[in-house]
């Protein structure tokens, strides 16, 4: 085990910003795409004339 | 009628959209999970197994995503353009939809690998950017990914921008083993490769199994979210095709 408490782990040895900014952006980013997918799918299928009820992604 | 048996299995039947479609909803959520699965262990093994750097202390730890995502931004692209060479070559409108659905994730994990390599570089090289080969070449994968989306946006006929956005991705794919060689060809801050195919990896085993996990769940998560927008893509595209107008699809 690396930390020795919750601030500890926060703190990445002073390292912080760096480490939280990347890993904080790149989720931040695939939730933004994960969100575009579920909007174009739901828009795709409305178009074709498919209802939406019961989707499945 | 005995020669039938070998190869009786048409795989060009799943060359059809109306055949892909089903199929890749049956194999997204199990992609998905994957990627999910994986990417909690990997999580797990770089933040809490694996140990402090004892040259770059807790900063190295960016790498468990920097990696991963230099790799899928390269790979993706590959793939991208490896569709588009089929589309072209073959005429088939589902090689090129799925050229079309691998962009924007390339573009994301290209971004990525750009953004986090920042975020490293300023506390072990003292600089957010330099413009040597590797960070470059990186950009300019960026701005093929961004130049295939907008030129295909750019055209309202889809088998001409399908055709168009091919050509692009294939001149672009010139730049991939200029991305992946330039720690070698040029001197770069950017340092060599800690993992290579030809020799043992240079980092403790706990933080190459760390990373190559997270490596995994980027490729699950790559397939997942392709499959799940070349199926939008063929709504749009094919809407008012009989298959789709006859109901013949479940949501």
């Amino acid at each position: 085990m690396n930390w020795g408490s919750l601030a500890d782990f926060l703190a990445m040895g002073g390292y912080a910003l760096y480490v939280w900014g990347s890993y904080a952006v790149t989720a931040g980013l695939i939730a933004v795409e994960v969100v575009m997918l579920i909007i174009r799918r739901h828009h795709a299928l409305k178009t074709a004339g498919i209802p939406t009820t019961g989707d499945t992604p | 009628m005995q020669t039938q048996a070998i190869g009786s299995i048409n795989w060009f039947r799943y060359a059809s959209p109306q055949s892909f479609y089903p199929l890749a909803g049956a194999m997204i959520p199990w992609f998905a999970w994957a990627a999910a699965v994986l990417c909690a262990a990997g999580l797990y093994v770089g933040f809490f197994v694996a140990p402090t750097d004892h040259q770059q202390g807790e900063s190295y730890r960016i790498i468990f995503i920097h990696v991963p995502a230099a790799w899928m931004s390269m790979f993706i692209y590959v793939v991208m353009a490896f569709w588009a060479g089929v589309g072209l070559v073959f005429n088939t409108r589902l090689s090129h939809m799925m050229a079309t659905a691998l962009a924007p994730t390339g573009a994301l994990f290209t971004f990525v690998a750009l953004w986090t390599g920042s975020l490293w570089g300023k506390p072990t090289w003292g600089t957010w950017w330099v413009w040597d080969a590797r960070l470059t070449s990186e950009l300019i994968l960026l701005f093929l990914y961004f130049g295939f989306m907008a030129l295909q946006a750019a055209i309202d006929e889809p088998r001409r921008a399908d055709r168009a956005g091919a050509v692009l991705a294939l001149v672009g794919v010139v730049n991939v083993p200029i991305i992946y060689y330039s720690v070698k060809w040029w001197n770069t801050l950017h340092q060599g490769a800690s993992v290579s195919l030809t020799s043992a990896p240079t980092m403790a085993t706990t933080m190459l199994t760390g990373m190559l996990l997270m490596a995994l769940a980027a490729w699950m998560y790559s397939i997942a979210a392709a499959l799940h927008r070349v199926r939008s893509i063929i709504l749009e595209r094919e809407r008012g095709a009989d298959w789709l107008a006859q109901g013949g699809v479940r949501p």
